[in-house]
């Protein structure tokens, strides 16, 4: 009793907060309903390819909006196809192998190239609304976003430990219960660390594409990369900061109001026997845990949603008799599957054929130009690659070497990591264009704003993490600084520079066919590259050569992704990992 | 063997076993024609209202019993039968305790216990009791909203019985569930397992438990079957007669414990070849070509050596483990390493230190290395083909996959790994040979030491 009346404060606010905090949920719930009705009819009106944009500040937050609520479908639409794609691949041995290939392959296709053809197909299949257009740009953001979410899946999947798959198996789960309460949350934690990388994926795409033209046909779409694009065409310098503040804005808001709790979250969900001592937290989940609307009510809606299913599941055969594995024979394909697959396969049978009759027409000359571009991109990519690791490698491992300066710096690398590179192009833009440099070094800069970043804040985790007793012997022995470079910062660092590596290289890939062409004010900036010959024959609609220069460029970061990234990660992952 | 101990088994007829396996068999097809048996055609009963062990050493197949008889697992060849129908088309009421203890960290001790009532359609209310009155019976009342991973592990394994209890299994399955805790919590654990089985709190008619431990076999069980491996197949089965609650320390118990060493130890009686089927070569691992390396470390046979020098030259290899505080999946490896290297030999249940043996003991370091790489070269082969290949060839390295590649013929994916693990740790240990992990190969040692001389002077 005594400690109730000490403890009476406490007990007052634990009492008033959560209706504070139930209101305000209730508050965002309505405004998000008004929002989504609102676009709804926007959606289903008449298509309008330019929606005017306006360069005032005003109108920023609603195409803030807009922008936001494309990634977000688009987020959501990948994340479900991530989640059947990888599950279908997990469990069915036979096309496997087929499924993963095709994946790495979708991987390495620049986002970009996949505009023109995306766009134009939506726009026929929805003829008559706005949502043709718009879903052709969802689409795009959704390429953007889901390969690396279905990897995760998949991956995630594969690795459940095999009692685990015994216990669900022997206790007799269904499908639907064991990927609720066995492959779903073991897979959370990599799912929530690649959607990060994925919604930075959209915004990427997102900045590009609201906004282009394709022949003779302008699409413009009212949003945040339009609004950008708009300003840096006309000029002008407020409107483009502006854009741009908001742009930080929504990366830190997305940051602090999404991520985090959901990292925070995740945790519980950590596969691991005892308890770690540091974990991730966050006060917004703190204040939405303290809500009883939101701890009860989503709780009790799933429960009553989901007891019939159970009832009705557990007088099925999956749930009364355990199918004997075999581990010697191979698993069936459902014939569902084999339609599925030779549908899949004679479309891609006629697409090949009709790509090779497309290419029929590319003339000698336009080859030598493609191939000559091919070789232009890729030294520029390489290019970027070393100068951001140039200057990345020293100041990270200066800063993840300082403590007190890491915990500064590094979730600032962090959001940069996280900020579109497309959003920093028109500022550059603009400045070159003062100096009066041209696009051929300037694509150079464009890039390593693109990709600097990874590699910076991958080196700093990377630093941080060489133990400290190393520190030490290096010191005991009077190690000389090229010693202690080579022997123990450098292997220390390695895996990570490696995964910051590999990600940069995606990134400038992707970076070039947005970099080395643009409009400003009136003018076209161009160089040679196999960005800007995809870029250009957007603009002139010559599917031909975009066809091409998608497959050259593809072509180009798959073999780099074998012949080098895969080999130094597998050297990273067995030789030069700090851990056991 | 004693006679008040054990009795062996008289075949009950076949309508009164719950699960009753018809000579299953586990074997793997490998792409040359070849197969790799892992378990050879074994017939097993489990029989109402006793508690059954199932002993052995590792690779002997316990676990791949086990999941066979659950019917997780599809026998190569031959049947498992639930009630006389062939389980894979029966209602099966079974649970299994996992040695990891498997439990979902995501779920509170409660979720964890009801999920298996969930996939059987209990209702919500009824599932909570249930399981609460499980949680009650194992002793974890007021643990139902914690998380495992906030519990010691042998809280964990409590919430697994819980688990496995809750929906009354007729056969409770345990696949060395107390391995993963400590010496003490264990012991609590099996005493208190025994008690729920004896005052029948427990709603299972039998218990089929997996172990490597010889004395946790003999404290619980009712009947032992002994495996044997190369492949897995029964070595003995037999019923123990010791009445409950046994004292570890009276005799028949350490004469039963003593005699299943023996066993254990003893030249295996070649278990009955499995008859080739057309068209595929079966390969009996005795009669291959590579002998199978016992999974030890030279420092350990070194180790076991002197202390069985210090105790006379011979002992007995119960006494052995107890004074090393082993158990025989620790033990036996060693064993069998020093007897492959002829450093010693078994004799009735005896371990007795040979000449080579002796001198190895008592050597110092470095003559101890040079008496290992001879009895090494002596006596298995495939060190002997690895050190020959380094010298042969002029760069004085040879590719590690070459040898994996000969050894995929006759080992298990998993087990080629483990057996070049284990030449390798030999090898580097008697300096034969050394293996460059970046490179993947392998290399003479002076021929590794020179590259190093050549590397540094280079820069």
């Amino acid at each position: 009793m005594k400690l109730q009346h000490t403890l009476a404060r406490s007990l007052v606010a634990v009492r008033t907060w959560p209706f504070v905090i139930d209101l305000g949920l209730a508050c965002c719930a309505l405004a998000l309903f008004a929002a989504f009705v609102h676009t709804g009819e926007y959606w289903m009106g008449r298509p309008v390819p330019v929606v005017p944009i306006s360069t005032s500040i005003w109108a920023l937050p609603v195409y803030a909006f807009n922008s936001i609520f494309r990634i977000a479908i688009a987020y959501f639409l990948s994340l479900i196809f991530a989640v059947t794609y990888g599950y279908t691949a997990a469990y069915n041995p036979r096309i496997e192998a087929w499924m993963i290939a095709l994946l790495d392959i979708l991987q390495s296709i620049p986002v970009l190239s996949f505009l023109p053809p995306v766009v134009l197909a939506m726009v026929a299949l929805i003829p008559g609304h706005q949502l043709g257009i718009e879903m052709g740009v969802i689409l795009l953001i959704f390429t953007g976003q889901v390969w690396n979410l279905a990897f995760s899946f998949y991956s995630s999947i594969k690795t459940i430990p095999r009692e685990m798959i015994e216990a669900s198996r022997v206790y007799r789960f269904s499908a639907w219960q064991r990927f609720w309460q066995l492959e779903m949350p073991y897979a959370a934690i990599g799912l929530v660390w690649n959607s990060i990388v994925s919604v930075a994926g959209g915004w990427f795409a997102l900045i590009a594409c609201e906004m282009f033209t394709m022949g003779d046909r302008n699409f413009q779409l009212p949003g945040l990369g339009s609004y950008l694009q708009t300003a840096t065409i006309e000029g002008n310098l407020g409107a483009l900061f502006a854009g741009f503040a908001a742009m930080i804005l929504i990366v830190v808001a997305t940051d602090q109001l999404v991520w985090r709790p959901l990292i925070a979250w995740s945790d519980k969900f950590k596969f691991e026997q005892v308890e770690a001592a540091d974990r991730v937290t966050s006060p917004i989940l703190a204040l939405l845990q303290r809500s009883r609307v939101f701890t009860t009510v989503p709780g009790r809606v799933w429960t009553s949603l989901e007891e019939p299913i159970y009832r009705r599941l557990s007088r099925t055969r999956e749930c009364r008799v355990i199918q004997p594995s075999d581990d010697s024979v191979r698993g069936r394909v459902p014939p569902g599957l084999w339609v599925l697959a030779v549908a899949l396969l004679s479309a891609a049978a006629w697409g090949g054929a009709q790509a090779v009759l497309m290419l029929h027409t590319i003339t000698w000359p336009e080859l030598r130009l493609l191939l000559e571009s091919a070789v232009a991109t890729f030294l520029r990519v390489v290019a970027a690659l070393l100068i951001s690791a140039a200057w990345t490698i020293p100041v990270g491992v200066a800063i993840g070497l300082t403590p007190r300066l890491a915990r500064v710096v590094q979730p600032l690398a962090q959001v940069l990591a996280s900020i579109p590179a497309t959003a920093f192009f028109p500022i550059l833009l603009i400045g070159l264009v003062k100096i009066g440099g041209g696009l051929g070094i300037g694509s150079i800069a464009l890039m390593l704003l693109g990709t600097q970043w990874y590699i910076l804040f991958n080196v700093i985790a990377g630093a941080m993490s060489i133990p400290s007793d190393l520190h030490e012997v290096a010191q005991i022995f009077h190690f000389t600084r090229w010693q202690r470079w080579t022997r123990l910062i450098l292997p220390g660092i390695f895996p990570y520079l490696i995964t910051g590596m590999v990600t940069a290289s995606g990134g400038a890939w992707n970076a070039s066919v947005f970099a080395e062409y643009s409009h400003l004010q009136d003018r076209t900036l161009q160089t040679i590259g196999l960005g800007a010959q995809i870029d250009a024959a957007t603009d002139n609609g010559q599917f031909p050569i975009l066809l091409l220069a998608t497959i050259l460029i593809s072509l180009m970061v798959v073999t780099m992704n074998r012949l080098v990234w895969r080999k130094l990660y597998r050297l990273a992952e067995t030789r030069y990992k700090l851990e056991g | 063997m004693p006679e008040t101990a054990t009795e062996k088994i008289v075949r009950k007829p076949a309508a009164e076993s719950i699960i009753r396996a018809e000579k299953i068999e586990k074997y793997y097809a490998q792409p040359s024609q070849n197969r790799i048996q892992v378990i050879s055609a074994t017939d097993l009963e489990i029989v109402p209202g006793e508690i059954l062990a199932l002993l052995g050493p590792s690779g002997s197949g316990k676990s791949t019993m086990l999941r066979m008889l659950t019917g997780l697992s599809r026998p190569s060849a031959g049947q498992v039968y639930w009630h006389g129908q062939p389980i894979g088309d029966t209602e099966v009421n079974v649970s299994i305790v996992f040695q990891g203890f498997a439990l979902f960290p995501w779920l509170t001790v409660l979720e964890n216990v009801e999920a298996p009532l969930q996939a059987r359609g209990v209702s919500a209310e009824e599932r909570r009791q249930r399981s609460m009155r499980m949680l009650d019976t194992v002793g974890l009342d007021g643990f139902e909203a914690a998380y495992p991973k906030e519990l010691s592990g042998g809280m964990r394994q409590r919430v697994g019985f819980a688990r496995a209890l809750v929906v009354e299994p007729e056969v409770l399955f345990m696949d060395e569930p107390f391995s993963a805790l400590d010496v003490l919590t264990a012991e609590n654990l099996r005493s208190e397992l025994l008690e729920l089985w004896a005052n029948k709190t427990m709603p299972t008619q039998a218990v089929f438990l997996v172990t490597h431990n010889i004395e946790e076999a003999v404290l619980l069980a009712d009947r032992i079957i002994v495996l044997g491996r190369n492949p897995g197949h029964i070595r003995t089965d037999f019923r123990v007669q010791i009445p409950q609650p046994r004292d570890r320390k009276s005799e028949p118990f350490t004469q039963l414990v003593d005699y299943i060493y023996k066993v254990l130890t003893q030249p295996d009686v070649p278990a009955p070849a499995p008859e080739p089927l057309a068209g595929s070569r079966v390969r009996d691992q005795r009669q291959m070509h590579y002998q199978m390396l016992p999974h030890a470390r030279p420092g350990g046979i070194a180790g076991l050596l002197e202390l069985l020098l210090d105790k006379g030259g011979r002992d007995d290899i119960y006494r052995l483990a107890n004074d090393l505080a082993f158990e025989i999946d620790d033990l036996l490896p060693i064993v069998d390493a020093a007897q492959l290297l002829g450093f010693l030999t078994i004799e009735e249940g005896d371990a007795v230190i040979t000449e080579s043996g002796a001198d190895f003991a008592n050597s110092e370091i470095l003559r101890q290395k040079e008496l290992f790489r001879d009895a090494a070269v002596r006596n298995i082969l495939l060190l002997r083909q690895i050190r020959r290949a380094v010298e042969t060839k002029s760069d004085h390295t040879v590719p590690e996959e070459f040898f994996l590649d000969m050894l995929d013929e006759q080992f298990s994916e998993e087990e080629t790994q483990r057996q070049m693990e284990t030449a390798i740790a030999w090898g580097r240990y008697a300096e034969l040979f050394d293996y460059d992990a970046g490179r993947r190969r392998f290399v003479l040692p002076d021929a590794l030491e020179e590259e190093a001389t050549a590397g540094e002077e280079a820069t």
